[in-house]
C-alpha cells in the first residue's frame, strides 16, 4: 500500500488527473490539420467554465490563450499545452505561500472557519497529524459547540494524533473555548493552537459576529492571535466560493485559505476562480479521506498536475 | 438563494418587457445575456444549452412573434423553461409500501445528508404523524454515529443503535429487523458521504440499495455546489435509482444552478430544500413558486402557508379576546407577538417570498432587524410582571433598571415604549371591528379550514 517514492506530482497527477483532466484531455482535437480550429478559444473557454473557474477567470484565460493563437506562437498541440500551463501558473503562483509556523511566536493560534459542511473538523484532524509529525505540540479547542457530536469528532482526531484537547461540550460559549484553549497553552507551553468553529453560512450576520467576538475574546490573552486565520472550502463549490471567501474575510480576515475534496470530478478550477479574483495564499489543498491527504499547495505541481 | 440570477434575470427581461416587436437581434442579444445568468450561477453547460435552446426556438416561433406583447410572451417561456427545468410540478414523498417505508440517503461529504436526516424525519413525525425510526450507516467519519444519535434526540424519534465495526449492509439489514419489530411506519438509512470517482464506496452504497430494496432514494446535494453538481448527481444516478432529492443550505446565498441543473440531469424531481439551521427549516419544493422567485415576481403563497403553519393559533385568538376585553393590549402581549415573529424564521427569508422583497432585503442587511427584535424581548423580560400590565409605571428611575437588566440603554428602553403605544393604538383601531374585517377578506381567500373564522 504505501508508495514511498511519490512525490507531490505524482500524488495530486493521481488525485486529481487521471488523464481525464477537464482541460486537456483531447485537447488535439481542437486542431484540424496542425491548424487550430475557431472554436478553439471558445471551446477552453467552455472547459475552464465546467472547472468552476468561473466567468472572470475563463474569459481572461480565454483571451489570453486567443491574444497567444493570433500571434501565431501555437501551432502544435504541445505549444498550446505550454500556453496554458504559463498562463495557470501565471494566475496561481501569487497564491502559492506556505503556511510557516515561526518558533518565537508561541503557542501559535490558528482559527479554522468556514460554511457548513467543508471539512473543517477533518482539515483540523490532518492538520494536527502534520504539525505533530513536524515535532510540535498541539492542543485542538472544540469551538463547534453546536452541530451534534462535533466534540466527539475531534475528540477521536485528538486521539488518533496525540494532540491535546480542551472542550466545554455542547451548547458551550465558542468564545469561552477559545480562551480557556489558549490560556492553557500558553501555561503548557504549547507550539499551535488549532480552534475549530461552527460552520457558518456567511449571510448569517448574527454568526459572522460570533467569529468576530472569538477573535476579540482570543486576543485579550494574546493581541497578535490568531496568527492564521484558515478558510476551508470545498473545491465542489461553484461562483459561491467567491461569496464565502470575500464575506469571511470582512468578517475576521482570512490570512489563508484549505481547498478541500479536490479529488471530486471539477478538478478545482474554483482555485483559479479565487486566485483571479481574491489573490489569498492558498495553503493547503485535501485530495482524500487518508490523514495525509492533506498536502501544502505549490502552483508548480498544481498546474503540471492539470495540464500534463 | 437566486438573488444574483433573479436580478441579472430581471434586468434582461426587464430590458424587453415593454417592446412592441422583437426582432431577431433582440432575442439573441437577451439570449446571450441568460446565457451568461445561468452560467454564472452554476447551472451545469449542458443544461445551460439546452434551456437557451429552447429559448431561442420558442422565441422565433408563433406564441412569441404573434403576440401584441412579445416581451411579456418570452417572459412567460422563461418562466416555463425554467419551471421545466425545475421539474413541472410538485413531488411528494412517496411512502405507499408495506411499513416499514424505506428511505435511503445518499450524497457526497458534506453536502447535510445527517442534518437532512433528522428535518425529514421531524417532518415525517409532526406533518405526516408517522412513526420514523433513523440509522446511520456511516462507519467512517469520527463521531458520525453520534452525531445522528443527538440530531435524533433533538427531534424525537427513534434511533438504531451501530458501531463502527458494524458492516453497513448488516447495520441496515439489523435496521429494517428493528422498524419492523417495533411497527415503525419510516425507516430512514443515513450513509456516508462519497465521492462519485470513489468506486469501492459506490459499490458499497449499491449493495445497501439492493439489501434495503428502498422506496426512495434520495440524494442530498449542498445548493452551493458548482459544476459538480450535474456530474456528480448523474453519476450516483448511474449507480442508484434516485427518486428525488434534497436541496440544503438553500439559505445562503448560493446563486441556485444545482437547483437548475440536478433535476435535468437525474429525471429525479428535487423534493425538499433545507433553509436553515434549526431542524425545522425544511420546506417542500415548489417549481413553479421557485421559477417565479427567480424571476423577481416573490413567493406569496409559501409566505401564507408557512405563516399559517406556524402561527399558534390559540395564541392568537387570545390576543383578539383581550384586545376586546377591557385590560388591553399590554407589554406581555407585545413580547408574544414579537416571539411569535421571530418564529417565522428570519426577516431576510420572510422578505426573499415578496415581490420586490430584494431591493428591502439589501436595505434591511445593515439594520439587522433579528437584533432589534432580540433587544426588544430581553427589555420587556427586564421589566416586572406589574410594569408589563401598566406600563404607565415606568419612568426614569424604572427605565434606567430595566435597562441595566437588559444590558442596554435608556434611550433603547424609551424607543420600545413609544413602539409599544404606537402599536397599541393600532390594535385599539382593529379591535373596534377593524380587525374582523381584515381578518374575514383573508379567510374568503383561502381554502376551508385554513384560517380560524371569526
Amino acid at each position: 500500500m504505501t508508495r514511498p517514492a511519490e512525490n507531490t506530482f505524482q500524488r495530486l497527477r493521481r488525485k486529481i488527473n487521471r488523464g481525464d483532466s477537464w482541460l486537456t484531455t483531447d485537447l488535439g482535437r481542437l486542431f484540424t490539420a496542425d491548424k487550430l480550429g475557431d472554436d478553439a478559444v471558445e471551446h477552453i473557454e467552455e472547459r475552464l467554465l465546467l472547472a468552476d473557474a468561473g466567468v472572470e477567470a475563463s474569459t481572461a484565460l480565454g483571451q489570453f490563450t486567443h491574444r497567444e493563437i493570433m500571434s501565431g506562437r501555437v501551432t502544435k498541440e504541445t505549444q498550446l499545452r505550454e500556453v496554458l500551463h504559463d498562463a495557470l501558473l501565471d494566475l496561481l503562483v501569487p497564491c502559492d505561500q506556505p503556511l510557516v509556523i515561526p518558533t518565537a511566536d508561541k503557542p501559535f493560534v490558528i482559527f479554522v472557519v468556514g460554511v457548513n459542511g467543508v471539512g473543517k473538523t477533518t482539515t483540523i484532524g490532518k492538520l494536527a497529524a502534520r504539525f505533530r509529525n513536524d515535532g510540535h505540540r498541539v492542543l485542538l479547542a472544540a469551538g463547534d459547540t453546536f452541530r451534534a457530536a462535533a466534540t466527539e469528532q475531534l475528540t477521536t482526531w485528538s486521539q488518533r494524533t496525540g494532540a491535546e484537547l480542551v472542550t466545554q461540550g455542547a451548547g458551550a460559549d465558542p468564545a469561552s473555548v477559545a480562551y480557556d484553549a489558549v490560556q492553557a497553552a500558553q501555561k503548557r507551553g504549547i507550539d499551535i493552537v488549532i480552534v475549530d468553529t461552527a460552520g457558518r453560512l456567511h449571510t448569517q450576520a448574527h454568526l459572522m459576529d460570533e467569529l468576530r467576538k472569538i477573535k476579540r475574546v482570543v486576543q485579550k490573552l494574546d493581541p497578535a492571535a490568531p496568527h492564521e486565520v484558515l478558510l476551508v472550502l470545498d473545491a465542489t463549490t461553484g461562483a459561491n466560493a467567491l461569496n464565502q471567501a470575500q464575506q469571511f474575510h470582512a468578517a475576521v480576515g482570512v490570512t489563508g485559505l484549505a481547498v478541500t475534496k479536490l479529488d471530486g470530478t471539477a478538478k478545482g478550477g474554483v482555485l483559479l476562480a479565487i486566485a483571479k479574483q481574491m489573490k489569498l495564499p492558498v495553503r493547503f489543498v485535501g485530495i482524500g479521506e487518508g490523514v495525509d491527504d492533506l498536502l501544502p499547495f505549490n502552483a508548480k505541481s498544481y498546474v503540471e498536475a492539470l495540464v500534463a | 438563494m437566486f438573488e444574483n440570477l433573479s436580478s441579472r434575470f430581471s434586468r434582461v427581461l426587464d430590458s424587453i418587457r415593454g417592446q412592441g416587436r422583437l426582432t431577431e437581434d433582440q432575442v439573441n442579444s437577451a439570449a446571450r445575456e441568460l446565457r451568461m445568468a445561468l452560467l454564472e450561477a452554476d447551472v451545469a453547460l449542458p443544461v445551460v444549452h439546452t434551456f437557451v435552446d429552447h429559448l431561442k426556438t420558442r422565441a422565433v416561433g408563433t406564441e412569441v412573434v404573434a403576440s401584441l406583447t412579445p416581451g411579456q410572451a418570452l417572459l412567460g417561456v422563461v418562466q416555463q423553461e425554467l419551471v421545466t427545468a425545475l421539474g413541472e410540478t410538485t413531488a411528494p414523498l412517496n411512502l405507499r409500501t408495506q411499513p416499514p417505508a424505506i428511505i435511503l440517503m445518499a450524497g457526497l461529504q458534506g453536502s447535510g445528508k445527517t442534518t437532512s436526516t433528522g428535518k425529514l424525519a421531524l417532518r415525517l413525525r409532526d406533518v405526516e404523524k408517522k412513526k420514523v425510526m433513523v440509522v446511520s450507516a456511516d462507519v467512517y467519519r469520527p463521531a458520525a454515529i453520534e452525531q445522528l444519535r443527538v440530531v435524533a434526540e433533538q427531534v424525537g424519534v427513534e434511533w438504531v443503535p451501530s458501531t463502527v465495526q458494524d458492516k453497513p449492509v448488516d447495520i441496515a439489514r439489523r435496521a429494517v429487523d428493528a422498524a419492523r419489530a417495533a411497527f415503525a411506519d419510516v425507516l430512514i438509512v443515513d450513509t456516508a458521504g462519497r465521492t462519485s470517482v470513489d468506486e469501492a464506496m459506490m459499490k458499497e452504497i449499491a449493495a445497501l440499495h439492493a439489501t434495503l430494496n428502498p422506496i426512495e432514494t434520495l440524494f442530498v446535494v449542498d445548493a452551493m455546489t458548482g459544476q459538480d453538481a450535474a456530474r456528480t448527481a448523474k453519476a450516483f444516478g448511474d449507480v442508484l435509482p434516485l427518486t428525488g432529492v434534497i436541496l440544503t443550505k438553500a439559505d445562503g446565498d448560493a446563486r441556485g444552478g444545482a437547483a437548475l441543473s440536478v433535476r435535468t440531469v437525474t429525471g429525479a424531481p428535487i423534493k425538499f430544500m433545507g433553509v436553515g439551521e434549526k431542524p425545522a427549516a425544511f420546506e417542500v419544493f415548489h417549481p413553479d413558486r421557485v421559477a417565479q422567485r427567480i424571476l423577481g415576481q416573490g413567493d406569496v403563497l409559501s409566505l401564507i402557508e408557512e405563516t399559517a403553519r406556524k402561527v399558534d393559533h390559540e395564541k392568537a385568538e387570545q390576543l383578539a379576546k383581550k384586545l376586546k376585553s377591557k385590560s388591553g393590549f399590554d407589554l406581555t402581549d407585545f413580547r408574544d407577538q414579537m416571539r411569535e415573529v421571530q418564529k417565522m424564521g428570519s426577516m431576510e427569508s420572510l422578505l426573499e417570498k415578496l415581490p420586490g422583497g430584494r431591493q428591502m432585503q439589501a436595505q434591511l442587511k445593515n439594520a439587522q432587524p433579528e437584533k432589534a427584535m432580540k433587544h426588544a424581548v430581553a427589555i420587556i423580560d427586564s421589566m416586572t410582571p406589574q410594569e408589563r400590565r401598566f406600563p404607565h409605571l415606568i419612568k426614569a428611575a424604572r427605565k434606567r433598571r430595566i435597562a441595566a437588566g437588559a444590558g442596554l440603554q435608556v434611550q433603547e428602553v424609551n424607543k420600545l415604549l413609544r413602539q409599544y403605544e404606537s402599536t397599541r393604538d393600532m390594535m385599539k383601531k382593529f379591535a373596534r371591528g377593524g380587525m374582523n374585517k381584515m381578518m374575514r377578506a383573508l379567510a374568503a381567500r383561502m381554502p376551508h379550514g385554513a384560517m380560524p373564522r371569526h
